[in-house]
């Protein structure tokens, strides 16, 4: 091991087609899906499955290859050279490189998403193969997870969907009310262009026993018995779909369930989505990045059309207050990058990244939020007017600091993890 | 690649270095900012963990190259024992650095074998003047070609060991440049204050003014030779110091408060369990991280020549020194009006911390 900052070739290469991609596919129809919530950008949609496809991904912006594949060597063969996996740090560049384009858009690149997250990260190998294969097919297929509900949100320990099995026909009842789910509606709906995707959807077994009795189980596209109710109206992100879904009666096969059947004390279930979001976090930092990125890169462009320039290496007493503030949204996006960074490549290496993972989310939440903010303030009317897209960013970016974790639960688990503290310990 | 981990060589430097900041620096460090006194033994043992030796490459008596990366590792581990026994321990960097970065082969042959082989002994550079909008690279110390020789004028502040000092790098402006200048003790018009300097913090490391009145030194005494050199990279260098040891004294901080934290009771539980205290702590910790990294990959691009190195260093230097100043205020806060008082070690680093912002050329990598 070293310290080393040079991004690897396959990932350099990478970003020069991403961007390009969020140059002409992404950028050019932002606007018009933002005000035309909840259409489809059916290019970018197609386009974007057929493009990774092409690149022989597969499935989506996933890590699905070294997941679901045999045991991962933790050194990929490349002729006599040995490189350590760097699968987790292309995905982040890939996201911050998408969103920078637009994280709405991101958002509903087709694939498994958080639904095939859960599944890699709580399933059986037979579960991975049966569920994640599709995602390799030839139309664009979605997944999404329904953890959230109207009673529970940061307190997943709530959550009061119910799966009952019916011993008779070895199926799971499930019932229950799930709001805000991410890609619910092209991962349940029928659409033509679209594959048959599945929802993962969070439930208790045994409600006596807290987060120990939590299941998640894959609820197929066309189930009887799901509902979507309606698709929310948001602030940003605003071709992204957040749907809310119940649940009468939904029956699923015995086999749905991830992991194991048995409430131990030690908590495998709840484990299984805790491992999902450490996998997620700094992924969801990157996306978050990308916005503020953008957003930057617009309020420098604009101030040097009019004549300022950042004077770097000046003492602070002796910059505007213009330039104080850029240089300090430098500052905070450059480092929150690198921590993001980080997260990930400990992902890619093995190692146990619940504290960074989470410092990363912390981290890209603050900033994310305060670089957007500030830029549209920088900008006056010019940031606050919809002709440009910088008011719209810093509507998306808000998202950034909820899901996922808000910055305050993510500051309880890096509080918990730095102080060696357990939940009850600090709530 | 992206790699996050020191290497090995790195790894056994640091656990050196932090044996020393532990158990030396760390547990005398109140003591000898009320004593205003560092004693010699602890900084030749500082010293003799060869920091600066293995800078400097065979040929000038060290073993071993710069590394501008390894260099962050250990000033930061080693602040985090006590600042001004770093700085002390580090002082003869700020003559010898920029000679090994900048100087000329007959400099180097000159000062670098010298300054190395023994003991600690006190080489020592003056950058900082005093006022509030100083700025390295407009600096009203002026030097002037006259003839074959090179005439200095000006004032300094903040320059630690000068009394003692065998020569001083003084920095000066020299039609618009800045540009290091060799100054050797006893030079004619070379006048250091009887007084030390009194700051908010600081305290245990002798710092003194120097005033240069027509001081006469030879063209070969400019940093580089005759033909001068470039201050940029010395200037990154020495931002990239100050933000190595901005992160040490605010790990020391996190480090004490977390530790109190977790003992300190109220309302029936331990304040850790507060979450506005537990909240402070997560803050802290993540910015001390986002600062490491910023400061960690400007030194990996200084090693690798990156063009855009000075900047990275700025952007460093700037954001560690706020963030060591909020982590340092949390440190006393967490403490209540146990951190006010001056035995906690909170209080000091608190005063330590507001220094980054304005204490450039104190430390370098
Ligand atoms: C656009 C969008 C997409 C989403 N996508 C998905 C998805 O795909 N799947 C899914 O399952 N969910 C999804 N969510 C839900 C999201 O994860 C939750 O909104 C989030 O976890 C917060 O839960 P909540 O909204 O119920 O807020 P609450 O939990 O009610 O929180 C309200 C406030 O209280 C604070 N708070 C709560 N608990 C604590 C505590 N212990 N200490 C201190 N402060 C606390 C929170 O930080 C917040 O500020 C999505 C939400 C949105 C808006
Ligand atoms: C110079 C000086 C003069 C003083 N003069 C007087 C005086 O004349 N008379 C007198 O009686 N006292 C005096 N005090 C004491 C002062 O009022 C206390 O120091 C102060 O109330 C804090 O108490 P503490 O120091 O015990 O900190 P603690 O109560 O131990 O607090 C430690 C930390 O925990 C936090 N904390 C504590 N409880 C909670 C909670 N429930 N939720 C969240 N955070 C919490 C605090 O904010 C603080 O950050 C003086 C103190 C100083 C330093």
């Amino acid at each position: 091991m070293t310290i080393e900052f040079e991004a690897p070739k396959p990932i350099v290469n990478q970003q020069v087609m991403l961007k390009t991609v969020a140059e002409n596919m992404m950028r050019p129809i932002s606007r018009e899906f933002d005000e035309n919530e909840h259409e489809i950008p059916w290019s970018y949609v197609e386009f974007m499955h057929m493009a990774m496809k092409a690149a022989g991904g597969g499935g989506g912006l996933t890590v699905m290859e070294e997941k679901t594949s045999p045991p991962a060597p933790l050194l990929e063969g490349e002729g006599s050279q040995k490189r350590p996996p760097i699968g987790y740090q292309k995905l982040a560049t890939q996201i911050e490189m998408l969103a920078w384009g637009d994280v709405g858009m991101y958002l509903i690149t087709p694939g498994g998403g958080l639904g095939a997250a859960a599944v890699a990260a709580a399933g059986t190998p037979e579960q991975k193969e049966k569920f994640l294969t599709r995602f390799n097919s030839d139309i664009p297929t979605y997944a999404a997870m329904c953890m959230t509900e109207p009673g529970a949100g940061s307190d997943t320990s709530a959550i009061r969907t119910r799966a009952v099995l019916d011993d008779k026909t070895n199926e799971w009842v499930i019932n229950g009310e799930k709001i805000f789910v991410t890609g619910g509606d092209k991962s349940f709906t029928h659409y033509e262009k679209l594959g048959k995707g599945f929802i993962v959807v969070w439930a208790s077994i045994d409600p006596s026993a807290g987060r120990a009795g939590m299941r998640a189980f894959v609820v197929e596209s066309g189930t009887a018995g799901v509902k979507i109710n309606k698709l929310e109206k948001k602030m940003g992100i605003r071709v992204s779909d957040t749907a809310a879904i119940s649940l009468v009666d939904v029956r699923v096969p015995f086999e749905n369930m991830l992991g194991s059947a048995t409430v131990e004390k030690n908590n495998t279930g709840f484990r299984g989505a805790m491992a999902t979001f450490d996998a997620t976090r700094p992924l969801v930092a990157a996306s978050g990045l990308g916005v503020a990125r953008a957003a930057l890169e617009f309020l420098k462009e604009k101030l040097e059309e009019n004549g300022v320039k950042i004077r770097y290496g000046l003492p602070r007493q002796k910059l505007s207050n213009v330039e104080r503030e850029v240089i300090d949204m430098e500052i905070m996006l450059k480092s929150a990058w690198l921590m993001t960074l980080k997260a990930v490549w400990m992902a890619d290496n093995k190692k146990s990244n619940a504290l960074e993972s989470s410092m990363s989310k912390v981290k890209a939440g603050d900033v994310t939020t305060k670089i957007t903010q500030k830029a549209v303030e920088i900008l006056g009317p010019i940031g606050y007017t919809r002709e440009f897209l910088l008011e719209k960013w810093m509507r998306d970016a808000k998202i950034t600091d909820i899901y996922e974790g808000t910055g305050q639960i993510n500051r309880l688990v890096v509080a918990r993890q730095i102080l060696g503290y357990s939940g009850s310990e600090l709530r | 690649m992206y790699s996050f981990e020191p290497n090995e060589e790195q790894q056994m430097l640091i656990d050196v270095v932090s044996k020393y900041a532990e158990n030396d620096l760390r547990t005398s460090s109140n003591e000898n900012e009320e004593n205003k006194e560092l004693p010699k033994k602890l900084i030749n043992k500082g010293w003799e963990l060869g920091l600066l030796q293995a800078s400097i490459p065979e040929s000038y008596g060290g073993f071993g190259e710069r590394n501008a990366v390894t260099n962050v590792l250990a000033l930061e581990e080693m602040a985090y024992g006590d600042l001004a026994g770093t700085l002390a321990v580090l002082t003869p960097s700020l003559f010898a650095t920029p000679i090994l970065l900048a100087g000329s082969e007959e400099q180097k042959q000159n000062y670098l074998p010298k300054i190395i082989s023994g003991e600690w002994s006190p080489y020592t550079a003056a950058l900082i003047e005093l006022s509030f909008d100083f700025d390295p690279n407009a600096l009203k110390t002026i030097a002037e070609i006259v003839s074959d020789k090179i005439k200095l004028n000006g004032a300094k502040a903040f320059v630690p060991y000068a009394k003692e000092a065998q020569a001083i790098l003084v920095y000066a402006n020299l039609n618009g440049i800045t540009q290091g200048f060799i100054v050797p003790k006893d030079s004619v018009g070379l006048s250091i204050s009887e007084e030390r300097e009194k700051l908010m913090g600081l305290n245990a490391l002798p710092m003194y003014r120097v005033e240069l009145h027509d001081v006469m030194i030879p063209l070969s005494n400019r940093l580089g030779g005759a033909s001068g050199h470039d201050f940029e990279l010395i200037l990154a260098s020495l931002r990239l110091g100050s933000a190595s040891a901005a992160l040490g004294v605010a790990k020391s901080s996190f480090e004490y408060a977390k530790n109190y934290a977790k003992e300190r009771e109220a309302f029936g539980v331990k304040i850790a369990q507060k979450q506005a205290v537990a909240f402070m702590l997560a803050e802290m910790r993540t910015e001390i991280e986002a600062m490491r990294l910023l400061t960690w990959e400007a030194a990996w691009k200084m090693d690798n020549h990156k063009e855009d190195v000075c900047v990275a260093a700025y952007l460093a230097h700037t954001g560690a020194a706020d963030m060591a100043m909020m982590v340092t205020d949390r440190g006393v806060q967490i403490y209540g009006g146990h951190g006010y008082i001056r035995e906690n070690p909170v209080e000091l680093l608190m005063r330590n911390g507001r220094g980054f912002a304005m204490l450039l050329g104190l430390a370098i990598v």
